[in-house]
Formats: C-alpha cells, structure tokens, sequence
C-alpha cells in the first residue's frame, strides 16, 4: 500500500452556491434565486434528521412547521440531552442593544479575524446577519435570558471582541436554548410533523445514484439494524473532538455519522482545525473519563496568572502580588484576559511549559477572581457565576471565593467537519451537514458564544429555505427501498462490521484503545504540533488499528442493549480520522488559529500564517482506509476582511 | 479505596433482575461515582462478563442522562447528579447499593437504565410556546420584569433528569411537569397558551401513570438543579385558575 502521506491533489472544490455581488446582498439573493416548494407538496417529501442539538432540534421543528415530514433520530434517550445543552456561557448577536459600536459588519469582521482567515466570506456574513433574528426567535420561545431591572436583555463580553453582544442565561445558555429546540420540536412531534427515534444511532449513510437517499440505524435497546429513507438527509451529529478520548465533550459525542458520511463520498474539510479551550478543570489521574470546561465568560472577571519565578510551589495567597505574572495582561494589554481561545491556550501550555504552572503535574494556572470580589462583592460575583463556581467545588473540593480556580486547556470544539457549500449541501447530493458537523463558518479558530450562534442559524434560518432548493430540483420519483442492490450492500457491509466486532474476543477494552489512540493525538495533533510528531503519529495510528482487530473485546451480543459495542464501533471510526487529522496538520505547513506548526512562529512566538501557499480550506476526499485520501483546495478570497497578521496586544 | 458494590442487574425489561455484589479496589477520592463504575466495568470486560449498564452522557450534571438511586437516595449523599458526586463522599470499605430510578412510569431498559419517554410525552402536550420559526417579533418588543425573568429561569433549570419520582414515595411527576409549567407560564410569551398547557400537561402526567402529590417535599430535595417545592403550589393554582376559566 503506498504511504498514506503521498496524497494526490485533485480538481478544486468549488462553492457554486453563493451569489455574486455586495456580501451584505448575497443571502437574500440567494434565497430569491432558490426554487421552492409548494407548501402542498411539502408533505410529500421525507427528510431525515440526525441529531437534536441545536442544529438539528430547530431544523427538525422547522422543517416540520412548514409542511414537510421529518424523521428525526438521537442516540441518546430523550431529545433534550444532546451535547449543545452543556454550553455555559452565551450566544451572540449584533444586536447593538448596548449602543457600543456594534453591528452585523462588526461580527462578520471580528468572526473572520477570530477565524484566523481561513472562514469564507458568504457564510460568515450570513451567519451575523441571522444572528439578530435568533435572539428574537429564542424570545418569542420562552428562552429565559438574563435580563436587567427594565425588563431589557442583558448582555456581556467574550474573548476577541471589544463590544458586549453575548446574551445569556446565567451559565446554562447551553440548556435554556436547546430547550427552546426541543420544545418546539416537542410541538411538531405532537402534531406528527416528525417521527423521533430516540436511542437509534445513525451507522452508515445510503446512497444511490449519487444521492444521499436515507441511513443505516441501530436501535440501541433492541439491537436490530434497520433502514430510512428520505428525499434528503441531515446531518447534525455534532463535531469530532472526543477522538482524543479526554474532552469537554458528552462521553457519547462522535464522529460516526460524518465519518461515514465521508467514506461514501462527503469530503471532509480542515480535521486538523480543532480548538483547545484555555479555561478547563485540570485532569486529576488516569481515572479521569472526560474534562470540564469552565466557561469563557469567567475571564471577563477572572485575571490569569502564574508566578513568576519557576518552581514556585507556594500556596496561591502567599505569592505576593508582585511576584505573580499576569502573563496575558502583560502580552495583550488591549485584550488582556480577554483574547481569542487559541491564543489564551497557547500562552497557558508556554508558561507551564517554563516551569511555572501550579497544581499537581504543574499543569495548572490560576484564575483569581479576588480582584472582582473586591471591586463588585462576593454577592455580585455569585450572581453571575454561582453555578459555574458551585461546579467547580464539587469537581475539585476547592472553594473558588477563597482559592483562586485552577484551569489548564484542553480540547473543546471542532471547526473542521464535512465540507459544505453556501447551501450547507456537503459533495453528496441530498446530504446536508449542519452546525459544528459542517466545517464553515469558523475558520482555524471559534470565537466565544459562537457556537450556538451557527447552530441555530444553520438548523433555524439556513437549511430550511437552501433544503427547498435541492428537493425542488430533485423530485424523487423512483421509490428507494430495503431491496435495492446499493441498500442491501451497506446494511451488509454494517452488520458485518457489528459481528467482527463481537467475535474478536481479544483482550482489550473498548476504552483502552480510546484511551491510546486519544493520548497519542493529544500528544502529537494537540496544542502543538511538529512535522516529526505528526509523522510518528501516522505511523503509530495504522498500528493500533491494526491491534484494534486483533485484541479488541466486546461482550454480549448485538441483539440487546450493549454499551461496550456502541463505544468499539465509534472506535473503529476514530482510528481512521485521527490519520486524516494529522494529515491534514503535517500537510498544513503553516499555523494559523488553534493549528499551531512550530515551525511556523513569529519571533513573539505567535501563530504566523502563510497565506501564499494555505489560503484555502482542505477538503479530503476518502479512498480506502489506510491509503492516501485526494486533497481539494477550495481557495478562500477576502474582499471585505483583509487577511493581517492578528494582533490583540 | 476499597469498596463493596452492590448492583442492581437486570437483562432487560421482560426478564426479572436482581442484586448482584462486586468488590472494587484502587478507587481514588478524586473519581466521580461514574469513574468508579468505569473501573468495575473495565475489569468486568475483561473478565468476559457484561458491563453494568448506565445511562450518561455529559458528566458535568447538566444532561440529565444520569439516573442512580445510591444507598437509597436518588443521586446519592449530596445534592447534586450522580456524574457529579465523588468518591470523597463515601468512606473506605463501604457497601453501597446501586439501583435504578424506581417508578411505574420509568420501566427499567437494562440494568440501571430506565426509560424516560414519559417526561418526553409530558412536554409534547404542551410544554412549548407556539413560535414557529420566523414569526418572532424584535427580543425588546415585549420587557420582561426582572423578577418574572428570573423565576422562569429558577424553573427552566430543570434537566429532565427523573430524580423527583424516583425519590418520591407515590412515584409522582408533579416537580417535573410544574417547573415546565412555571417557566412558561410566568412570562408574558406563554400566556396565550397558558389555560390549555397546565390542563394538558397535568392530563398527560396522569395518562403516563405517575402517582398523585401528597407534599412529601421529597422530590425538591432530591432535585440536583434546586427546583422549589413551592413551584407544585404555583401550578396546582394554575391548573385551579385554567379548570374556571374553561377557554378550551
């Protein structure tokens, strides 16, 4: 087999979809040039949807309300647990409630900076410009925002802006939008708009003639693997970061779904653009199962430091104030404790790299929040961060009012994802991908609170009027059943995957290899990576899959409810993106937003992007596992944002 | 630490289950409960036997998906999820028992998981503001007092989670439904459906077979997100004040 790293570039990929013309223009052109469906015919056409967090909870009732019938899946037992719910701190708009210079130009701008140069235009301006009616939507559903004593939306501040336009409801934004989702998909689900299938985990994806027609799905309690079919499938699986085992991820969160996806023919687009969030819970042993992320929003009260000199192992309060470094303050006074995520994270792993992280292993720095206790009052302080303090207690049996938090980075969010054009149709005909599952509104780096921010855009506003386009071009006449040959070779090919799964009989756990494989990323394709990590990396992976197969055990059977079998057969997909992920990061030969190439540093140290060679978005397209994918360029031009050196000192 | 587990194992829900005992050595205080389980089920594979089947999923007590009664108590000693309770509760050499959440309503799937549509079905019938997408007017159109806001919130906090009936000695579902109720029904955006939700919902809350209230309180101390006892008062009057007015 020849080296996994010769790949071939192919034809680039182009995004056909969004108009021409001023940028500020383009989505209502776009939505005027669509082809509809008459709102009669809409029931006629099934669509399915995979996923209920944000993205796929508000595209499911919505498409559900205006006529067409959804048929809706999530592995987990109810809809209302998807991952989006674990978000804390807030969702922005461009609201300009605060009168502060903000504007949808402004957010298109600071997202495009944020994302290091490497987000496309059209999306992203879009994404401000939806920004608005969101909130507005998310109102009208009971969303219980924080507000202030006039009865008016409250509103904060997150890293790489220098205006407030977060809204939030106490640290659960998260939750109190997803509830909203789920809500209304509630609704719709009442009415019969859509079929939920709760604990059913999407295995594979059907295509025929070139067009995604359904999926393979496993009922979780029974065991049996079934078929769906549709005349167009969405794909709101969330994104991929749980390849490196430790994450702030749900423990079930996973690639599955896209990985799939992207072996029948869906290209995958900048794996190695993954975010390391600076402000998590620092792991306590080998035990740990997942990490906690503290959110973003401390740190517009919380300052960051460590001391000064290395080894310096006393107790926080007894390092006196000038002796302590407040390293960000230092670097980036205009920003302060307030810069973009890669940036906070980079600066965290540089000083504890020097010696002078705190805690136990040094993998640790403070996050003091006496200076904000002493300026606003404890109670000022509980108010707006009592939940997020309460959790930090139990998890590490320190009281953050009197010791200062200790956070260390870890992995958070995934801005790659299955390539998708302005339509959010990925390279297969009929396959949508939606919210962190698609990899294009974020660029190489996620600013705060924008996360939920695309999730609803895409699953609210997006995809329900792109998704008319494609089904009214696309009547599908010709009925797609269990019997078809190209149906019948993946529900084959799906239980054969289950069954070698289960006879292996070796004498390794699902977990273990998780573990390895998660270690190995983390070391290699984490914070900072290297040509010769990378490479070692890649040689490494083919070895435990290799492994894998021979010593992975698996008890039970695959007709009951079987923990151990759900978690190997993500495995299976994890062991080969993690190869694509550092492809993808040794092939990038530049650092631009959390991907981080040593060998591409400013003096300062910071990310130096080189926008000669890499002023495009990667997109792979598979071939066989193990052999070397193609690699389509989709260049990137900025008309509005000139690409800069960022700065935040 | 070294501790006695003893574990509710049932194959699934037509088949009888039973206590079954394990030992576990090498737990560290810093584990969450849901680690230590981890370690169990590690060394179960291993030993060729199935893992101890749980539900969870985010471990950082916001899901809901965690869903243990530990020596008696829904989520266990402190007053929080199980995924965020920790071993440093529980004292080297204890035997603790582990069940499933324990209601009519909540048929046991495997082992400790149980089937939680129930609540699902509660929100169906009417725990939503109809806001189809698109028709929402500007977010300041309407203010919001402070207060209401907040009151709303204290209720939205609910997870969905299940501890409430679980701890409840008539299995009712009464904290669960009136939270939903309260969070909506105290802003101005809920108001047009205000009669219709609360009957519907109480309606549906009966047809899933939960039991009746009797104030045991023990639902609100159970409850990891803190949802007050009072909210059960605030939706009986609801419920009191929709049955009058008859708008259906």
């Amino acid at each position: 087999m020849p080296d996994y790293t010769h790949y071939a570039t192919g034809e680039p990929v182009v995004d056909t979809k969004a108009p021409e013309g001023p940028v500020a223009e383009r989505w209502d052109t776009r939505r005027f040039q669509a082809k509809l469906v008459n709102p009669a015919n809409r029931r006629k056409h099934t669509v399915i949807v995979v996923g209920t967090g944000l993205a796929g909870g508000s595209a499911g009732a919505t498409l559900a309300e205006q006529g067409y019938h959804v048929v809706q899946f999530c592995f987990q037992d109810s809809p209302r647990r998807a991952h989006s719910v674990a978000a804390q701190g807030g969702i922005n708009a461009a609201k300009n409630y605060r009168n502060d210079g903000d504007s949808i130009h402004r957010l298109f701008y600071d997202t495009v900076k944020g994302g290091d140069f490497r987000a496309r235009e059209s999306n992203v301006h879009r994404l401000a410009q939806i920004s608005v009616e969101i909130i507005d939507q998310c109102v009208a559903q009971g969303v219980p925002f924080a507000r202030e004593y006039g009865g008016l939306l409250d509103n904060r501040s997150f890293g790489g802006v220098q205006v407030s336009r977060t809204f939030y409801a106490r640290g659960q934004t998260g939750q109190q939008l997803l509830l909203g989702a789920y809500q209304a998909l509630s609704r719709q689900i009442a009415t019969g708009g859509v079929e939920l299938h709760a604990r059913t985990e999407m295995l594979d994806l059907i295509v025929v003639d070139g067009k995604a027609r359904g999926i393979v799905a496993r009922d979780l309690v029974t065991g049996k693997i079934d078929t769906y079919f549709a005349d167009a499938v969405v794909l709101a699986t969330g994104g991929y970061g749980n390849v490196f085992y430790l994450s702030t991820n749900a423990m079930n969160s996973n690639a599955t779904a896209i990985w799939r996806a992207h072996r029948r023919g869906a290209y995958f687009a900048n794996p190695c653009f993954t975010q390391i969030h600076p402000t998590c819970i620092p792991r306590t042993g080998d035990h740990q199962s997942k990490l906690t992320l503290m959110s973003e929003s401390l740190r517009n009260d919380g300052r960051i430091w460590v001391p000064k000199a290395k080894g310096d192992d006393r107790p926080a309060d007894q390092i006196p104030e000038d002796e302590r470094d407040y390293y960000l303050e230092r670097i980036y006074p205009a920003f302060g404790n307030l810069v973009p995520r890669d940036i906070a994270s980079r600066a965290a792993k540089n000083v504890c790299d020097e010696g002078r992280g705190v805690g136990p292993g040094g993998q640790g720095v403070y996050l003091d929040f006496a200076e904000a206790i002493g300026r606003m009052g404890r109670k000022a302080v509980e108010a707006k961060y009592g939940n997020l303090f309460d959790m930090y207690q139990r998890i590490t049996d320190e009281d953050p009012y009197t010791v200062p938090m200790r956070i260390y980075p870890a992995v958070h969010y995934t801005m790659g994802g299955l390539w998708v054009d302005y339509d959010l149709s990925t390279t297969i005909p009929g396959l949508f991908a939606i919210g962190e599952a698609n990899f294009s509104d974020h660029g190489a780096n996620r600013l705060g609170a924008s996360a939920l921010m695309q999730g609803l855009a895409d699953g609210y506003f997006v995809l329900p009027s792109t998704i008319n386009d494609y089904l009214a071009r696309n009547p599908h006449t010709e009925k797609v059943d269990a019997h078809h040959p190209a149906v019948a070779e993946v529900v084959a090919e799906t239980e054969d995957r289950i069954n070698l799964l289960l006879s292996v009989d070796g004498d390794r756990t699902p977990d273990s290899f998780h573990r390895e494989i998660g270690e190995l990323m983390w070391e290699y394709c984490g914070m900072a990576r290297t040509e010769d990590g990378l490479r070692k990396a890649l040689a490494k992976i083919p070895e435990i899959r290799e492994e894998f197969w021979r010593r992975i055990k698996v008890p039970g059977t695959g007709e009951q409810f079987n923990q151990s079998l759900e978690k190997a057969n993500r495995i299976v997909d994890y062991l080969e993106l993690a190869e694509l992920m550092c492809l993808d990061a040794l092939h990038r030969a530049e650092s631009c937003g959390g991907h981080f190439r040593a060998e591409s540093q400013t003096p300062e140290g910071e990310a130096e992007r080189r926008d000669e060679e890499f002023s495009y978005a990667a997109a792979w397209e598979f071939t066989t596992t193990g052999a070397a994918p193609v690699l389509h360029k989709e260049d990137l031009v900025f008309e509005y944002v000139h690409p800069t050196q960022r700065s935040y000192a | 630490m070294k501790l006695t587990l003893r574990v509710w194992r049932q194959q699934n829900a037509e088949t009888p289950g039973a206590m079954a005992t394990y030992e576990v050595d090498g737990i560290s205080q810093d584990m969450s409960f849901l680690e230590m389980l981890d370690t169990l089920n590690e060394e179960l594979i291993l030993a060729g036997d199935e893992p101890v089947a749980f539900d969870h999923d985010c471990r950082e007590g916001i899901c809901g998906a965690c869903s243990l009664v530990i020596n008696g108590d829904a989520h266990g000693p402190e007053r929080t999820t199980t995924c965020q309770l920790h071993m440093r509760s529980f004292a080297d050499g204890d035997t603790i028992d582990i069940e499933p959440w324990r209601a009519s309503a909540f048929p046991v799937v495997k082992d400790l998981v149980v089937d939680r549509s129930s609540f699902d079905r509660i929100i169906q019938s009417g725990g939503y503001i109809s806001a189809p997408t698109g028709t929402a007017p500007d977010a300041h159109a309407t203010p919001v007092p402070k207060p209401d806001a907040e009151l709303a919130f204290e209720n939205a906090e609910c997870i969905g989670c299940g501890a409430c009936v679980a701890a409840c000695p008539n299995g009712s579902a009464m904290l669960f439904t009136a939270a939903k109720v309260n969070h909506l029904n105290v802003l101005p955006q809920g108001a047009p459906e205000r009669e219709t939700r609360v009957l519907d919902m109480v309606a549906q809350m009966d047809e899933e077979g939960f039991g009746g209230c009797t104030l045991t309180g023990e639902c609100a101390t159970a409850c990891p997100k803190g949802i007050p006892l009072p909210s059960i008062a605030a939706m009986n009057k609801e419920w009191l004040r929709a049955t009058r007015k008859v708008r259906r």
